[in-house]
């Protein structure tokens, strides 16, 4: 028992590492280079709540420019990576991302039927958000509405045939699209950006990304077992059917939040977890704190280097399977012996 | 205490399996289903473990319906005890058993000190306390299905029912969990298992159910049910007896 514990530690700790040196990557480089010096003065002064004595473009830099973009990355990464350890356990599934009961794809339906509408920034993220709230809703209805002795089989099923339906209605949307103002902008948003994150921004995140969070670590040993197959997991005393419900409920809040925020961001909420399980182990009590600290900081790494490696911005989505794909492979490679 | 299974008709939403069946199992002794496949076993295993409905009769376990027992409840009073399996993620064996404690804490609770002692009792009472911080997923067959007798135990239930806890063991390790099925029973623990072989049962078992498609061919003392006439009959097939120190084994063919 000790041992484990024990053991355990390293792991947190190289997730931890990977955060920090996120952090101060991130805020130093760019196009406007900050000393690690100024960022500390700064960020000691605004805690401190005195004027630091440096120059205002750099202290403008780090809290206007980089600050809000840097907290929501973080967000954002924690979040995919939650989601995706919940319903990798859930489904008894390693190879399960956030999005597979919909989440992404009612997400970017919603989305591009806002910029479709010319709507602003703040409804364009409420429609993403609602969006992937009611593709999950749809697929979890339709899917136990469906008797199998299989329900996780047929929600997964469900979830890629609404998914893929969804999709289609992306496809007609971009169809009808005005091809000059608003096409560049659905396939930007569909490629996933944080570049135009603001103060403004970090609340609607925060506050479902915290909420969906603290939900699941609530129910961290109940989600041990609910890995289990179905019928055990009931003979073990767990009423499987409300508590997937609320599992679910809780992952899909934080995807959407994600989603709404970053556009479509892959790759993270499936590749993220398997880092962290390798660091920590299967047990959720540890897994998804270090999930959350280590998809944060993963995602913050692959945003710096989304806006420093070309001379125009990347999109998020694309440096994601990039770097994804073949890490995946890798993972099916030398990992997978401990999943089955 | 006891549970009872009382004119049950057994099945799935769209299936009926089997119907009439009558079974009763006390605390402090072991009785063994057996039946060819399809007979209907793990259904009636199901149904007594509450994760089946009955489509008729009633379950009762002491003067209790099971049908207004919470999941909850009824899993501090019956563990089960699956067919051994592969797992998806690679728990520690300390993790596994202690999952057996999930109907004593609370919906957000994690295991206690309490917990943990009552972990490591039923690890060390199976002999595999030194495999505690092994992944459950890098263990072999045998000591797996130590693991899951221990999260049962771990359970403190009254009744144990187990599915085929032989089916995938090597023969020693047969030997040793039929040992074990005794133990649990000498300990006060009313145990069900269902088995292929009706050598086991003989060895094992106060009582036999024989389930032959969906109805109870005969049930009783396992000196009584286990005979020549009655396997050929449940079976459908041709078996041999064997008679030696007073004691009796049969041979398929």
């Amino acid at each position: 028992m000790d041992a484990t514990r024990r053991s355990a530690l390293p792991g947190f700790a190289i997730a931890l590492g990977v955060l920090i040196a996120g952090l101060l990557v991130a805020f130093t480089v760019g196009r406007y280079p900050v000393g690690l010096g100024d960022l500390f003065h700064v960020l000691m002064a605004k805690l401190a709540g005195t004027q630091a004595h440096v120059p205002a473009n750099v202290e403008s830099v780090i809290l206007q420019v980089r600050g809000p973009r840097v907290l929501a990355a973080v967000m954002v990464g924690a979040a995919l990576t939650v989601a995706g350890t919940a319903f990798q356990g859930l489904f008894r599934n390693p190879l399960v991302s956030p999005d597979i009961l919909g989440a992404s794809s009612g997400a970017a339906l919603g989305a591009v039927i806002g910029i479709f509408f010319s709507l602003g920034v703040v409804f364009i993220q409420a429609f993403a958000f609602v969006g992937g709230l009611i593709a999950v809703a749809a697929v979890y209805m339709v899917g136990s509405a469906v008797r199998s002795r299989d329900p996780i089989l047929v929600l997964v099923l469900t979830g890629i045939v609404i998914g893929a339906l969804l999709g289609a209605g992306v496809g007609l949307v971009k169809y009808l699209a005005d091809p000059y103002n608003q096409l560049p902008a659905m396939t930007f948003w569909l490629l996933g950006s944080l570049s135009s994150t603001t103060v403004a921004d970090l609340v609607p995140l925060f506050g479902p990304v915290a909420i969906g969070t603290a939900v699941l670590i609530a129910l961290r040993w109940r989600m041990n077992v609910m890995s289990l197959p179905e019928e055990e997991a009931r003979s073990l005393g767990v009423a499987t059917g409300p508590l997937r419900i609320v599992i679910v409920a809780a992952a899909t809040l934080v995807t959407s939040a994600s989603v709404a925020t970053a556009g479509i961001v892959g790759w993270v909420g499936l590749v993220v977890p398997h880092m962290a399980r390798a660091l920590v182990g299967p047990d959720f009590a540890r897994l998804l704190p270090a999930s959350a600290i280590l998809g944060g900081g993963f995602l913050l790494l692959i945003d710096t280097l989304a806006r420093t490696v070309a001379p125009v911005e990347v999109p998020l989505g694309i440096l994601t399977a990039v770097i994804g794909t073949p890490f995946f492979i890798w993972l099916l490679a030398s990992v997978s012996k401990t999943w089955s | 205490m006891q549970l009872e299974g009382r004119d049950l008709s057994i099945g799935y939403p769209d299936r009926l399996v089997g119907s009439g069946i009558d079974v009763a199992l006390n605390t402090g002794e072991v009785l063994a289903l057996l039946g060819p496949n399809g007979s209907g076993k793990t259904t009636l295993l199901k149904t007594l473990l509450g994760l089946l409905a009955p489509k008729a009769g009633h379950v009762r376990l002491g003067a209790r319906d099971f049908a207004k027992l919470s999941d909850r409840e009824r899993a501090r009073a019956i563990a089960y005890v699956p067919q051994t399996h592969q797992a998806t993620f690679a728990f520690s064996v300390e993790t596994v058993v202690l999952m057996g404690r999930t109907a004593h804490g609370s919906l957000f609770s994690r295991p206690s000190a309490h917990d943990r002692a009552v972990a490591a009792s039923a690890m060390a009472r199976f002999g595999i306390a030194a495999l505690a911080n092994r992944p459950y997923t890098m263990i072999s067959g045998g000591e797996r299905q130590l693991v899951l007798l221990a999260r049962a135990l771990a359970q403190e239930p009254q009744f144990v029912v187990l599915d085929e806890p032989t089916a995938s063991l090597d023969f020693g390790n047969q030997g040793k969990v039929m040992n074990e099925i005794r133990a649990l029973a000498a300990a006060g623990h009313g145990v069900l298992f269902t088995t292929h072989d009706p050598n086991h049962a003989l060895r094992a078992a106060d009582r036999a159910c024989l389930l032959r498609a969906g109805e109870t061919l005969a049930a009783g003392p396992v000196g009584e049910v286990l005979t020549k006439p009655l396997l050929e009959s449940l079976y459908g097939a041709p078996v041999e007896t064997l008679t030696a120190d007073g004691r009796t084994a049969f041979l398929p063919g």
